[in-house]
């Protein structure tokens, strides 16, 4: 009798934790719903449509702006890279990019014959896009890429162990990797591969990926991301919060049509063009 | 039993020399790779996985493989594999140790590996994998040494590890399908992104790992006086050619889906792969060995005359085993990789670092596989010979 009871409770209690557990484990997976950072504790908004109450930082990138002020790009270019101590190792195996140009059917992956000839030959600014879900987060095994409670999408050096998941999982192909101590220098030239430190910002160690941080650095202080304040008033990067009905990143994206990278593979890129 | 390692003869030591001197080798190479990083190797951000992922995907399947012998002898107590069931489990030990060792050479923070179990992220598939590999380990080595420590004291297995020996059945299939998660998971990579990954990983780790079986029964047959019996072989040989045909045509469903439907972006990797895309081919002379390979070998395998004479049966193993090796270990994750999400095509060439930290991690597997086995194959023999 006693036996039997012990056999009851332990079945009871195995099905219970089974139940318990194995329903939210298979939500977390099929939701794909990333979790956040491991120290933030806010409301997930993993998935920006269906649970708009956090914040959502995003740009709005306009390309006739940037058609009309040739050197601009480059300007917000060589001004993200510089602050943020991105090296320049000058050979394209290595190479570590944040923010770049690249063509219209590079960024959009879309085979156009009768493309616009404006359209072809102008250039695309792309970098991390910051999903609203995100698969690099949910791919990462230590929690090193997360989401911040504005939405960015943020790496932690400290913690990456440079598995490169991530890489294969962004499909836009926006992060980079740390193949060689970016605090070196050129052993021919002797010319170091970061040209001047910003001590504001760390400089990464090898083995570690990377990726536009949105400024989180400079936005927790209140401040805007560096692209957006170099591109000034000129209008070509409207920088917001897209899940803020009020703010004027919303305003622009209501009254322009836009488009975004690969929005058929559910990220949700935070990114939108105008064309 | 250990100490049957270490009793052999001069040819025995002598494999194991060179198996050592390769890992030296190897060894250095790693301490290069270890202080410059991961530039050592012909990895780019553009292909940023190489050779050692890719051959950890490939040993994946040749460890779940053993189930392929663990299945009949031990669920349906298929006596013919009583012999070489614990080759099979001893291969599968040596295999997934070339795994967690590929993995730990591709980190480029090799010394933050454990930060994977302090921060434990279930919704990382590399954090399931990382747990089915090590308990497929741990079964495999739990279950190979409980059972032939009972072989050799002449006494049956003991009751208590039966539920490990059925627990390691749908364990070496999740091995196998949890790394096809891997890439199968991710969105934009058109040529990972199927369904069929999974059973086509198992499929071509259910040919490829028993055809490997069967080269290693014609070796250990011919240096360690070990017959694992002709019936044994040739049961493998069956299941070898079922799971290559299901491979093929698993392969076939692939291309008919990407070619009938014309969408580019199911079309772009085969081509890469098979044709060359926008004049880069570098891939090409080794997809189609691949796959002459593959059909001769199973026409080998197939044909009376051939399957049941060690040399062209031998052929035949080694052939398949490099085709399924071309097609996993380079086709599969170097080709997902192009063209980039941005369309781009960058090639990849593996550098003298990097193949040689590879050669080392086989023969680490190689002088394990090999130590096991003249372990297993010696407490077989003396007890045959009634020792």
């Amino acid at each position: 009798m006693d036996n039997d009871r012990r056999k009851f409770l332990k079945i009871a209690g195995l099905s219970t934790i089974a139940g318990l557990g194995a329903p939210a484990a298979f939500e977390m997976l099929l939701k794909g719903e990333a979790p956040r950072s491991a120290l933030a504790s806010a409301p997930s908004h993993g998935a920006a449509a269906a649970a708009p109450a956090g914040k959502q930082y995003g740009f709005v990138i306009n390309t006739k702006v940037f058609a009309d002020m040739p050197g601009l790009a480059n300007k917000c270019i060589e001004a993200c890279h510089s602050i943020h101590n991105v090296p320049d190792f000058q050979n394209k195996k290595d190479e570590i990019k944040w923010i770049w140009e690249t063509k219209y059917h590079n960024a959009f992956t879309v085979e156009n014959p009768h493309l616009a000839h404006n359209v072809e030959e102008r250039n695309f600014m792309v970098l991390c896009n910051h999903c609203a879900n995100p698969s690099c987060v949910r791919a990462c095994p230590t929690k090193a890429t997360f989401k911040n409670d504005d939405g960015m999408v943020l790496m932690d050096y400290h913690r990456c162990i440079g598995c490169r998941f991530c890489m294969a999982a962004c499909p836009y192909g926006m992060r980079s990797f740390n193949w060689r101590d970016p605090r070196g220098v050129d052993k021919e030239t002797g010319r170091p591969f970061i040209a001047r430190i910003n001590p504001e910002f760390p400089t990464r160690m090898r083995g570690v990926v990377e990726k536009c941080s949105m400024c989180s650095e400079l936005v927790e202080k209140g401040g805007i991301p560096k692209c957006v304040e170099v591109a000034g008033n000129t209008g070509a990067i409207i920088w917001g919060d897209l899940n803020d009905k009020n703010s004027a990143i919303n305003k622009v994206l209501a009254e322009n049509f836009t488009i975004q990278r690969k929005p058929e593979l559910g990220t949700q890129p935070s990114i939108f063009y105008i064309v | 039993m250990i100490e049957k390692a270490f009793k052999g003869d001069a040819r025995y030591y002598g494999w194991l020399a060179l198996l050592m001197g390769v890992i030296t080798i190897g060894g250095l190479c790693y301490i290069y790779q270890f202080n410059y990083g991961l530039g050592a190797t012909g990895m780019s951000r553009d292909v940023s996985w190489g050779v050692y992922i890719s051959q950890f995907t490939f040993l994946v399947g040749v460890a779940a493989s053993a189930v392929m012998l663990v299945l009949p002898y031990y669920l349906h107590n298929y006596k013919t594999f009583g012999k070489i069931t614990i080759l099979g489990e001893f291969l599968a030990i040596a295999s997934v140790s070339m795994c967690l060792m590929f993995i730990l050479a591709d980190l480029g923070q090799p010394i933050r590996a454990l930060n994977v179990l302090l921060h434990p992220t279930p919704n990382s598939i590399l954090f399931w994998d990382m747990i089915v590999l090590n308990g497929y380990l741990f079964l495999n080595l739990l279950v190979g040494w409980v059972v032939l420590t009972a072989e050799k004291k002449d006494v049956p297995p003991p009751k208590w590890i039966k539920p490990f020996i059925y627990l390691s059945i749908p364990w070496a299939v999740s091995i196998h399908t949890v790394t096809a998660f891997l890439y199968c998971g991710l969105p934009g990579r058109h040529f990972w992104l199927t369904a069929i990954l999974a059973p086509r990983f198992l499929a071509s780790a259910f040919a490829g790992g028993p055809a490997f079986l069967i080269l290693l029964c014609l070796i250990v047959k011919r240096v360690a006086n070990f017959d694992a019996g002709k019936e044994a072989i040739q049961k493998l040989v069956t299941i070898v050619i079922y799971a290559g045909l299901i491979n093929f045509f698993f392969i076939g469903l692939e291309l008919f889906v990407a070619y009938y439907s014309q969408i580019p972006g199911h079309m772009h990797t085969l081509d890469y792969l098979f044709f060359g895309l926008h004049g880069h081919d570098q891939l090409v002379p080794w997809m189609r060995t691949s796959v002459l390979f593959g059909v001769v070998a199973l026409a080998l395998f197939a044909i009376p005359a051939t399957r049941h004479r060690d040399d062209t049966l031998g052929i035949a193993a080694i052939l398949l085993f490099i085709s399924l090796w071309i097609d996993k270990g380079i086709g599969l994750v170097i080709g997902g990789f192009v063209p980039n999400p941005l369309e781009e095509i960058t090639a990849y060439y593996p550098s003298f670092v990097e193949i040689m930290i590879t050669l080392a991690v086989w023969a680490t597997g190689f002088l394990i596989l090999t130590v096991l086995y003249k372990i297993g194959v010696t407490v077989k023999q003396e007890k045959a010979a009634g020792l």
